[in-house]
């Protein structure tokens, strides 16, 4: 059983409990501990269920990389699932549960796929869930969605806040282990704004565990010391519980700071993604131990040496009494050697190598721990927890020798350098065949915008296993020297670790392990994946690293292969034929470690997800009834609903209103641009299809515009301000897209014309007075001539109205006699009440976009976005009158005389009119005789708009047809999506005043 | 997320400030053109796995258009230049040169 040790544990207070929840049971800990570390005092070995057997698991690791101790934190509106209980600190009143089992995680029956796992291999879904076809829709495709994924997604809205910080500097030191901390201080001392991150709330790594000597000081004395120093340089900046995630291109950094997580409590953002811009990263990451692969190497129990003695020493809990070491290395002999100092039971170091390890060896051995060389273990034996071990040769297939009995197993497989954000951004890898791992090529680093490599590596994570201080000061002093800067005269500390013999690399324990041993050796824990699995993905063909990983899902899930990655790749190599450097590694891809959903989103939720652009009369339409569309990134109001009302009814009042007395309509969204010099007329004849450097100054002319390939993209009215000077009307959503490309054109083809642009849309606020009694409206304010004779239709004028500075525009976008008038904004809300009052005897009401959009449909105006969706020319929109045909060019006029485009089978413009007067169904298409090739029937065209039509009591809609126009009466059938069939017939698309008289008066 | 030097307002533009505008140079066929030449000029797009012109827009900066010669493979940046002309400047094709001898883009190396 795992336990307390009576004494030591360097992070902990035992003065402070903690008490916690795991699975409802009340537990308690101490300041200072994991969760796992307390789950381990608690005996708790037993943490999880794998993903796929729903095997029993417990803690295997100490840190970032631990694939198993899963566990869902919190509730409600902090609920978190896929926490890693290895780096989540303790705090009073922590709830965490187990995942992925039913109906408890000691009696799960998703473990009966364990004894079938002879019949779920690799590629097990691929292979049996093809036949019969018609299953997988309803039966297997519901199945895999239910047993896929770990953990619960949250189902509250987070309670928390995050947030996003920007930060410069010249270099940023990834890891505060004794690298990162000598890099740091090197750079520091030679004058460079230096950001240090380290993830975990402890500085210093893995050296105050693994002990040795710094500067003749033990380490952890010269980290504190160390530490110390950074702290007083006002250059230098540290932040702990902060990650990298990841390194992109340029020197651009994420980091991921976790403020809050070990103190709920307490005010602030939860977690803080820093956004950095660096010139040089220093990657000082440190490296991960490799498990070995013995089968039953995931009972719980089975842990990596590393974390065995990261326990013992740093929180004072023993994960067993009696502890096997296996290792093919030196190192593994420090775990052996702690946990004996700890006066804790070694029966027995089983060293893979034949000849044994070096002065570690002789440690141990004079501690009185037996060690015998060349042995394996053959198989762990137990359950939920280990019982004893069968030890074998290595070099054999796995008969037993002998069983020892212990209660936990501690593995060294050697160590793998992190060489994740090295990777991120393009750093190549190099075989190192002594110390049997991947470690970054210096030849091959990632490369900044100059050219030069931004990127260093610096200690264990350069495979600088031993010596890793000297190998940070020398790697810091040339990156200094890259930034610009002169590193001072200091010597490195010395380091002072006793000698360590060279590694023998073990992927398979024993060497010649027989079928029934490698179907329970696991590779990777979280997913489930066996030596055996990889030796048939490689049987099978999948001989690409990446293909074998998909196909197994070897190193995927949220471990992302940290500890299986590098014995995966061994054992697919060995099955291949071929050495470990040419299968190669996959891709490290960001983050590091996963980051919250909530601080990639940072500030961005709610009212400020995406800020609202509000007109000068946004809060007297909201305290009126307004129901807001969003139109771009405004908010427009669809109707004025009044008590009592539906939408619906609001609408039908406004267009109702607005044709027999007189309506106002809130236009000041509509795109304004001043398009001015002596080049302006040019430049819109090339933009317009219409010849607008004819239009006279004092006029209006309504335009289209369309892009190079053809299709019309924006409309509106351009006024001719003076003989340089134009107004360009854009659609609401147009403005800032038009401008753009009025810009783009002037500047990149067309850079000799003087033309200058200005987006005007915010200077005013623009209000349609429309109907039968506008002009008597604002007459009633006074002020400047509006007669018919002064102020034609497609006129404008300046002038004063009542006591406001005024433009008006006589153009109509319903049909009706119709004033746009735009004043300056500040002006708005001013000149909106004016109207009002002045409009009160009239019957005057404002109305919003839906009965805008119904009279623009009754009078057969095109919209940008219904009528046309980037696939419709003006050709197809019955508008050749507004293309000028004197013209040699226009933006769009080349792309129009492509055969397609003049081809008379395109659909085209018509109105539709239901047989029974109902409303046909928005985007319904009209079928045709006959079926396609792929058996759908034919279509021979669209509704593109629909609407009821209070004017004439009936629905009415314009469509798309092919050869509509000259279709003139024949009713078309339209599929609705229930089954009705809807029936209408072709006719003109303009429904109301086709004369134009109302406009005109 | 690159970082480019905007030629007009001289600072180093995080590529959140920048829109792309895909290849650079490209030759304006209108009205009279053939329709392979009006094909290519609309839709044919270089993809080269090394040197590369680029058009960029200073969008949330000065607003201005702009050049850039850099390299697909290994990000660098070779320069950029002011859209206003028709061929990259020689100071920027020399450099090129000087790091990646016999280089070519279009007819431009």
């Amino acid at each position: 059983m795992s336990l307390r040790l009576r004494d030591g544990g360097r992070l902990i207070d035992r003065s402070a409990r903690m008490a916690f929840q795991f699975d409802g049971r009340s537990l308690t800990g101490f300041a200072g501990d994991t969760l796992a570390s307390a789950l381990l005092a608690n005996d708790k070995m037993l943490v999880g269920r794998s993903f796929k057997y729903h095997r029993p698991r417990g803690v295997v690791a100490s840190g970032a990389e631990e694939p198993n101790a899963l566990v869902n934190l919190a509730q409600g509106g902090t609920f978190e699932p896929n926490q890693r209980a290895t780096t989540t600190e303790l705090f009073d009143g922590l709830t965490a549960t187990s995942q992925n089992h039913w109906p408890s995680l000691e009696h799960d029956i998703g473990a009966v796929n364990s004894s079938l796992a002879r019949f779920l291999p690799a590629g097990f879904y691929y292979k049996t869930f093809i036949h019969p076809r018609p299953f997988w829709k309803h039966i297997y495709e519901p199945f895999i969605r239910q047993s896929a994924g770990l953990g619960k997604a949250p189902k509250d809205r987070d309670a928390d806040r995050y947030e996003h910080f920007y930060y410069f500097c010249d270099l940023v030191v990834i890891g505060g282990g004794v690298a990162g901390l000598q890099a740091a201080r090197v750079a520091g001392e030679a004058g460079a704004k230096v950001l240090l991150l380290e993830q975990s709330a402890h500085w210093g790594g893995r050296a105050p565990v693994d002990g040795g000597e710094i500067d003749g000081r033990p380490a952890e004395a010269w980290v504190t010391d160390t530490l110390a120093v950074l702290e007083a340089m006002p250059n230098v900046t540290l932040r702990s519980r902060c990650m990298g995630a990841g390194v992109y291109d340029h020197g651009y950094l994420l980091a991921y700071e976790r403020l809050t997580d070990h103190a709920p409590q307490a005010d602030g953002p939860r977690h803080r993604l820093w956004r950095i811009r660096t010139q040089q990263i220093i990657t000082a990451t440190g490296a991960i131990e490799r498990p070995l692969s013995f089968a039953g190497n995931d009972i719980p129990g089975v842990m990596l040496a590393s974390a065995v003695r990261d326990y013992v020493v740093n929180y004072g809990v023993a994960p067993g009494q009696r502890t096997v070491v296996v290792t093919n290395n030196d190192d593994g002999y420090r775990t052996a050697i702690c946990l004996k100092q700890a006066g804790l039971d070694v029966p027995r170091i089983l060293d893979a190598r034949e000849t044994g390890g070096g002065a570690l060896m002789e440690e141990a051995r004079a501690l009185g721990i037996r060690i015998d060389c060349g042995r394996a273990v053959g198989k762990v034996q137990g359950g939920k927890r280990v019982k004893s071990v069968q030890v074998c040769a290595q070099k054999g297939s796995g008969s037993a020798l002998e069983e020892v009995a212990c209660d936990a197993v501690a593995m060294s497989g050697g160590w793998s350098p992190v060489v994740h954000l090295w990777s991120h951004c393009g750093g190549k890898l190099v075989w190192d065949d002594v110390q049997a791992h991947f470690r970054p090529d210096a030849d091959r680093p990632p490369l900044g915008r100059s050219g030069q490599g931004f990127v260093a590596v610096a200690g264990a994570a350069n495979g600088a296993l031993t010596g890793a201080v000297a190998d940070a000061d020398a790697m810091a002093r040339g990156v200094v020297q890259a930034i610009g800067l002169k590193p001072g005269k200091g010597i490195a500390p010395a380091e002072t670790q006793p000698e360590e013999l060279p590694i023998e690399p073990v992927w398979l324990m024993p060497a010649q392990a027989k079928t029934e041993l490698k179907a329970k050796a696991w590779l990777d824990y979280q997913n489930d994946v066996k030596v055996s699995d990889v030796q048939l993905a490689a049987r099978e063909g999948f001989e690409s690293v990446e293909h074998t990983k998909r196909y197994t899902t070897l190193g995927m899930a949220t471990d992302q292969g940290k500890l299986s990655n590098i014995n995966g790749l061994a054992i697919l190599s060995d099955a291949l034929g071929q050495p470990i450097p040419q299968t190669g590694t996959t891709t490290f891809r960001p983050p590091y470690t996963p980051i919250s959903m909530g601080a990639i989103a940072g500030e961005a939720r709610g009212d400020i997800f995406q800020p609202v652009r509000e007109t000068p009369m946004y809060g007297w339409n909201d305290s009126n009834g307004a129901d807001w569309e969003p139109v771009g990134h405004w908010r427009r109001p669809y109707a004025y609903v009044r008590s009592g009302e539906t939408v619906h009814d609001a609408v039908m009042r406004e267009v109702t209103n607005t044709r027999e007395n007189v309506g106002l309509l809130d236009a000041s969204t509509l795109g304004k641009l001043i398009v001015k010099g002596p080049d302006a007329g040019k430049f819109l004849d090339m933009l317009y299809t219409n010849m607008m450097s004819t239009l006279k100054p004092g006029r209006c002319r309504y335009g289209l515009m369309c892009t190079e390939n053809g299709f019309l993209t924006d409309d509106g009215v351009v006024a001719r301000i003076d003989e340089d000077t134009f107004l360009c009307h854009t659609t609401t959503g147009g403005a800032d897209r038009i401008h753009a490309h009025m810009e783009e054109w002037l500047q990149t083809e067309w850079w000799d014309w003087q033309v200058y642009v200005a987006n005007v849309t915010e200077q005013y606020a623009q209000i349609g007075v429309v109907g039968p009694k506008a002009r008597a409206v604002l007459e009633t304010l006074g002020g400047m001539d509006l007669s018919a004779e002064a102020l034609p239709f497609m006129a404008w004028a300046d002038g004063k109205i009542g006591a406001f500075d005024a433009r008006a525009y006589r153009v109509s976008f319903s049909g009706e006699l119709s004033y746009e008038i735009a004043v300056p904004a500040s002006r708005g809300q001013a000149f909106w009440d004016a109207l009002l009052e002045a409009g009160k005897a009239h019957g005057i009401m404002p109305y919003g976009t839906e009965a805008l959009h119904i009279m623009r449909a009754e009078k057969g105006f095109i919209m940008i976005g219904d009528e046309t969706d980037g696939t419709v020319i003006p050709q197809d929109l019955g508008l050749n009158w507004a293309i000028s045909k004197k013209k040699d060019d226009y933006l769009g006029k080349r792309a129009q005389e492509r055969v397609h485009m003049t081809d008379p089978d395109r659909w085209k413009l018509v109105g539709l009119e239901t047989v029974d007067g109902s409303v046909l169904p928005d985007g319904a298409y009209a079928v045709a005789e006959g079926t396609n090739a792929n058996g759908q029937r034919n279509m021979q065209g669209r509704v593109t708009s629909t609407y009821h039509s209070p004017t004439l009591g009936k629905g009415i809609a314009m469509g798309l047809v092919k050869h509509g126009p000259d279709r003139m009466g024949e009713v078309l059938e339209f599929p609705g999506t229930d089954g009705t069939v809807f029936k209408a017939k072709i006719v003109d698309p303009v429904f109301y005043d086709k004369d134009g008289d109302k406009q005109n008066v | 997320m690159l970082i480019l030097t905007c030629p007009y307002c001289g600072v180093d533009a995080d590529e959140t400030e920048l829109t792309p505008g895909g290849e650079a140079h490209l030759t304006r066929h209108g009205p009279g053109s053939s329709d392979d030449d009006f094909h290519d000029y609309l839709f044919a797009r270089d993809n080269p796995r090394g040197v590369h012109f680029e058009r960029w827009r200073h969008t949330y900066g000065c607003g201005k258009w702009f050049h850039a010669a850099r390299s697909t493979d290994t990000l660098e940046v070779f320069g950029t230049y002011p859209a206003q002309t028709t061929e990259p400047p020689k100071d920027i094709c020399d450099k090129i040169s000087g790091e990646r001898p016999g280089w070519s883009w279009r007819i431009f190396g």
